[in-house]
Order: structure tokens, then C-alpha cells, then sequence
């Protein structure tokens, strides 16, 4: 029965990330670019990973493509994929694993395409990298068949263009095309709409959305823009200074977020109900030195309900509803006062709830 | 495309123009004249000579007799060194011997460069690209008669695989391995570098990891998407240095007495040759010339991004 249950789980997991840590040694000495996050990815399910410059969630995405860098490495936890373990696997098990199983795009379309070999050149390729037996004709047909799918027209021609005769958005859409040509399970999209503008970046969102239906990949969506984690996303993941801060639903984080960083974040994009005069409210303070990061919650010099143990020791991740996580002390102490009013908890909770009001 | 072409060409022809008449002022601007040797003729002699060979005239009605001459295909006869002989016959007979000596240096040391330079930039700052820097930048500070001498030193002579000196009449392959390592050296060593910036420079570019994503293996992300956007500083080195390789190096050819044209050439300038200086100089810059003409098709072939009708000129 027990194990009955545990397959059910298991095949139901695409994608489980486990207390993964990233570091990079650098002369300067080692930076935690990611530092111990923990995930769960359904099969056909869209998660965002929403953070600002330098949080690591690229870094984290590299890490289950196995793309990290010289001298990033991963230190610890581990990554789950369909039932395997993608860190144990081999060089030659990676770069099969690459494309067939995961596909990632990247932020910039003008620079992801290599300039000098035609876009048909580059599809052709990542189809017979993985397929050895595929004839050239083949695999030309599965190219444009591809490009037609991410909406790209007179394909016969196209396949014989050069990157540099394609739009931004058309790159895009090559790009999408190139990733999803051996049916992989999982996309990473690392910012494929930031270097868009913002028609083409609806444009490219709703191929995807389209495609991710058709497909039933699962998708995780790295970005700093949270207008787009609405558009997209089941599920959001909030990183800041190489940890999860809060983790759930789409409708939780943005209606109910439970984290100062989330709400800091929310408040200060703005919104079309606000009165005209609204002014945004930027979070104050610089992201934290990664080189040097506090002992306690990173978040905490710049948080406007800091602590005393914020300053101290990290938060646990706390459940506030399903699928609903937060690391904050706040939310430590507010579920220690439900569980045992009175405590010495429940009156630092109390104090700092006065001075939130 | 065909309107560049014949552009091209024209600049090509104005450009070799230039150089014959610099050539011409400034070969006549060296002290001396042809006639000086260890029994100088006698006054009455040397006008006779002068006369002969029309020295006597003023320098400009020379030049455009010479270049009179050129357009008609006549580059004169050698006055000293090989007397009377055409200096087209001459180009001809010693062409060929530094052209074979350069063309074997010039094809090893791109041979090796290219994969040791990829290498490099593969293993960066690790001691495989350490020791390939050093080696390089010492081949490149390296004077050649040095490199030339070591090679003799270690490797010809008595007892030893190869010959110190080229034998006329018993030339085979052991004859041309010295000078064509000594020649081919220090453009292996420039072009190993070259290749090295150019890769790393490539390597990081974005598509690279866009290749890596695809799961292509590491061999066909660097000889095919890093390389061929590495090769245009590669090919724009390449092109002039064939031309000066295969027209032969001094250096090397006086050193293991190769008769080539390079060593022709300086031996030339020593003796006042006229006509053989002009002759030489004209064949390398119009060598040179149609080399650069070739690069710079060959850019748009490697870089389809490259607009040479409106670009370059």
C-alpha cells in the first residue's frame, strides 16, 4: 500500500531538487551562489523562479543542466529527474540528457544563435545530435514542421536564413523551436523575455503557454518580472541571495504573500488599480555581498521588520498553507503563538506585530 | 559581387603602381651604384656603363621607362648579379624553390597552431595553457637565425639525421626539414596565440552555451560553432604572411645557403641590382596584394554577417 502510494508520487514528479548548494571558488574565496533550495516540479507543471540579479537562479538552472561554469560547482543535495539522479550521471549520460530529456533557452536571442551557420544548419543539428539514424531529409522535415509550430511562416526559405536575418522575437521563437525538437520533458526558460519588447514579449509568452498545453512539458520559468510569473505560472518560487524565501501557488504569493522580500517585491511593480498619484515603493538597501552573506536571513538588513534572531540564524521553511511556504521568522513565531499562546515566542511575535501595524 | 571584384582589382593594380615607384625613389636614394667592387672600374668605364644601362638618364624619364617597360611585361635584365639574364627568367628559376619551402612551413605550422591554440583556450589557466604561452611567446621573440642555428646545432651534421647545408645536387626530404621548421616557427607560435584570443573569445560567447544545452560533445562545440567564428583574425594573419613565407625568409636561406628567391632578393639590394630589386619587389607586393584580395573574399565565406559591397572598399 505504502509503496503503491510511493510510485503514484514518484511518477507524478518530473523534477526534484533537493537541498541543492552552488559555489563558486573564486580567488576572493568561495561564493554560495546557491545556497540549499529544495523544489518539486509535476509533470506538465510551470514554476517560476522569480529573484533579482545575482539571487541564483540561473546558477540553479545550470546546475540540472549540468552547464555550470568552471569554477561553479555543485557542493551539495541533489537533483532528481523523472526517478534519476542527474548529478551521478556521467559526461556522455549529460550530454544525452541534454535535449532529448531537458532543453533550456536563453535571455538573449540575438547572441544565442551562433551567427555563422543558417538556422535550418543549427535545428538539423540538435535533431541529429540525438537521433544517429534520422536521414538529413528527415531531419529537415521535423525542422520546419518545428518552426511552423512556434509560428514562424515561409519555413522553406527561413531554414536557409542566417540568424542575422531574423528579428529578436523570431530568434526567440527559433530558439523555443531548437529546444523542443527531441520532445524534451522540461524547459527552462532563463529570461526569454527580457531582452524582448513587450508586444513580442506577450507574443513569445503566449507560444509558450500554447505549446506547454500541446506538449505537456513541464516548464520552469526563470525571471525578475513578476507580471510575467502571473501570465505563465502554476507555481512561484521566490529566491533572494541563493535561497528560497517563499515557495506556492501563484495566487498565494501574489494575493497572500507571507514574506517581507515577496512583498517588498509586489509593491513595488506597479499596478493598473492604483490611485493615479501612488507612488511605488522601492526595498531599501543593496543586495547582500555574496562573498560575505549574514549569518542569519539574508533578507534581514534590508528587512523593515527585522529581529533580533533574524540577525542570528536563518529561518526554517514554514508550511502557511498547502503548498504554501515561507522562510521567515515572522511566520516561525506566528505558528509557535497558535500552537502555545503565551510563550516567550508569542510576546516577541506580539511586539513585532504592533510595530508592523 | 562583380562590381567589388573589379574594384578590388583596380586598387589591387594602383596599389602595386605605388609600391614599384616608391621602390624606384628610394632604391636610387641608397649611396652607391652598381659598378663598386673590390676593382672599381675606371670613371670613363663606369659612364660607359651608366650609358649602357640608361643611369645616365634623369631618375623620373627612368621610372617611366621602367614602367613602360613593366605594363609591356619587360622587367629588364639583371646588371650584376647574373649579367644580362631577365629578371623575369630569374624570378622564375628561384620562385619555386623558396615557394616549395614555404608553402611545407606555412602548411605544418597551421597544421599545429590552429588544434594547439583551440587546446589553449579549452584548458585555459591550466599548466597545458601555460606551457603553450610560454613556448609560444618565446617563439615569437625568438630572432630567426637563432631558432635556424639551435635546429643546426641539435639536429644536422655529422652522425646526426639531417644535413647542415642544401646540397644542390642532392636535394630529398631530410634537406627540407630543418629550414622548413626554422620558417615555420614563428608563424606557428603568432597564430597558436592568435587562435587562443580568438577562441577564448568565442567560447564565451552565448551560442556556445546554446550549443552546449543542445547535448552537442565538447570536439563539435569547439571545431565547429567556437572555430569558425575564431577564424577571421586567424585568416586575416594568414593571408600576407603566406605571400612573405613562400617568397622565401633571408634568414633562413642564407643560413642553410638555400638558393631562393628571399636570399636573392637582400643579396639584390647589397649589390645595386636595379632591375632584380624592382623585379622582386613588384612580385611580393603583387603577391601580398591578390593574398589580401583572397582574405577578404574568403571573410564573407567564413562570416555570412560580412556586407562586402558595402563595407569594404
Amino acid at each position: 500500500m505504502a509503496e503503491n502510494q510511493n510510485m503514484e508520487a514518484q511518477s507524478e514528479k518530473l523534477l526534484e531538487v533537493k537541498d541543492l548548494h552552488v559555489s563558486f571558488f573564486t580567488p576572493a574565496g568561495e561564493v554560495k551562489a546557491v545556497g540549499g533550495i529544495s523544489y518539486e516540479l509535476n509533470y506538465g507543471e510551470v514554476m517560476g523562479i522569480v529573484g533579482e540579479s545575482g539571487s541564483g537562479k540561473s546558477q540553479e538552472a545550470y546546475a540540472i543542466m549540468g552547464l555550470l561554469q568552471s569554477p561553479g560547482k555543485v557542493i551539495g543535495g541533489s537533483i532528481t529527474f523523472e526517478g534519476e539522479d542527474v548529478l551521478a550521471k556521467s559526461r556522455e549520460e549529460m550530454t544525452e540528457f541534454r535535449g532529448t530529456r531537458a532543453a533550456m533557452i536563453f535571455q538573449n536571442p540575438m547572441t544565442s544563435l551562433n551567427p555563422v551557420y543558417t538556422v535550418g544548419n543549427q535545428l538539423i543539428e540538435a535533431l541529429r545530435t540525438h537521433d544517429k539514424k534520422i536521414t538529413k531529409k528527415d531531419a529537415a522535415k521535423r525542422a520546419m514542421e518545428m518552426l511552423e509550430l512556434v509560428g514562424i511562416n515561409n519555413v522553406a526559405k527561413r531554414m536557409k536564413q542566417y540568424p542575422h536575418e531574423f528579428s529578436g522575437g523570431m530568434r526567440q521563437r527559433v530558439m523555443i523551436a531548437m529546444g523542443l525538437i527531441c520532445h524534451p520533458k522540461l524547459l527552462i526558460a532563463d529570461e526569454p523575455t527580457t531582452a524582448l519588447d513587450v508586444t513580442i514579449q506577450a507574443q513569445i509568452l503566449e507560444l509558450m503557454k500554447d505549446l506547454q498545453k500541446k506538449t505537456q512539458m513541464g516548464i520552469i520559468f526563470i525571471t525578475h518580472n513578476l507580471g510575467v510569473v502571473a501570465e505563465i505560472c502554476d507555481k512561484v518560487s521566490v529566491m533572494y541571495a541563493g535561497k528560497i524565501v517563499e515557495q506556492g501557488a501563484v495566487n498565494d504569493i501574489f494575493y497572500h504573500p507571507s514574506h517581507p522580500y515577496t512583498l517588498g517585491l509586489l509593491r513595488s511593480m506597479p499596478r493598473v488599480d492604483a490611485d493615479e498619484h501612488e507612488r511605488l515603493i522601492p526595498i531599501e538597501g543593496t543586495p547582500v555581498d555574496m562573498l560575505n552573506p549574514p549569518d542569519g536571513c539574508p533578507f534581514a538588513p534590508r528587512c523593515e521588520h527585522c529581529m533580533k534572531i533574524c540577525l542570528q540564524k536563518m529561518p526554517p521553511h514554514v508550511e502557511i498553507g498547502e503548498g504554501h511556504k515561507s522562510a521567515c521568522w515572522l511566520r516561525v513565531l506566528e505558528k509557535k503563538k497558535d500552537e502555545s499562546v503565551g510563550a516567550e515566542g508569542g510576546a516577541e511575535v506580539r511586539e513585532s506585530k504592533q510595530k508592523e501595524d | 559581387m562583380p562590381k567589388y571584384i573589379a574594384k578590388r582589382v583596380f586598387m589591387a593594380l594602383l596599389t602595386v603602381l605605388v609600391v614599384a615607384c616608391i621602390t624606384f625613389f628610394l632604391m636610387h636614394a641608397i649611396p652607391g651604384n652598381p659598378w663598386l667592387s673590390e676593382k672599381t672600374p675606371a670613371p670613363s668605364v663606369i659612364e660607359a656603363l651608366n650609358k649602357k644601362y640608361g643611369l645616365d638618364q634623369p631618375l623620373p624619364v627612368q621610372l617611366v621607362k621602367y614602367l613602360g617597360n613593366m605594363l609591356r611585361g619587360d622587367f629588364g635584365a639583371s646588371i650584376k648579379m647574373s649579367k644580362n639574364r631577365a629578371v623575369a627568367s630569374i624570378i622564375a628559376e628561384k620562385f619555386p624553390v623558396s615557394a616549395k619551402i614555404g608553402a611545407i612551413s606555412i602548411l605544418w605550422s597551421v597544421i599545429v597552431a590552429v588544434p594547439l591554440g583551440c587546446l589553449s583556450a579549452y584548458k585555459r589557466s591550466t599548466w597545458v595553457d601555460s606551457t603553450l604561452r610560454v613556448v609560444c611567446t618565446i617563439g615569437i621573440s625568438m630572432p630567426g637565425f637563432v631558432v635556424a642555428t639551435i635546429l643546426l646545432l641539435t639536429l644536422a651534421g655529422e652522425g646526426r639525421p639531417f644535413p647542415t647545408m642544401w646540397n644542390v645536387n642532392d636535394v630529398t626530404w631530410r634537406s627540407y626539414v630543418l629550414p622548413c621548421l626554422a620558417l615555420g616557427f614563428y608563424p606557428m607560435c603568432y597564430l597558436a596565440r592568435q587562435t587562443r584570443t580568438a577562441m577564448l573569445d568565442a567560447i564565451n560567447q552565448e551560442y556556445i552555451k546554446t550549443a552546449r544545452s543542445k547535448g552537442l560533445k565538447t570536439g563539435k562545440i569547439i571545431f565547429k560553432h567556437a572555430l569558425r567564428n575564431a577564424l577571421i583574425p586567424v585568416i586575416t594573419y594568414l593571408g600576407p604572411q603566406i605571400a612573405f613565407t613562400l617568397c622565401g625568409g633571408f634568414v633562413v636561406e642564407k643560413v642553410f645557403s638555400i638558393p631562393g628567391l628571399g636570399r636573392y632578393f637582400v643579396d639584390s639590394i647589397q649589390a645595386r641590382d636595379y632591375p632584380v630589386i624592382m623585379g622582386t619587389t613588384i612580385f611580393l607586393a603583387t603577391f601580398i596584394v591578390v593574398m589580401n584580395l583572397i582574405v577578404d573574399l574568403l571573410y564573407k565565406v567564413v562570416d555570412p554577417r560580412i556586407n562586402l559591397e558595402k563595407g569594404g572598399n
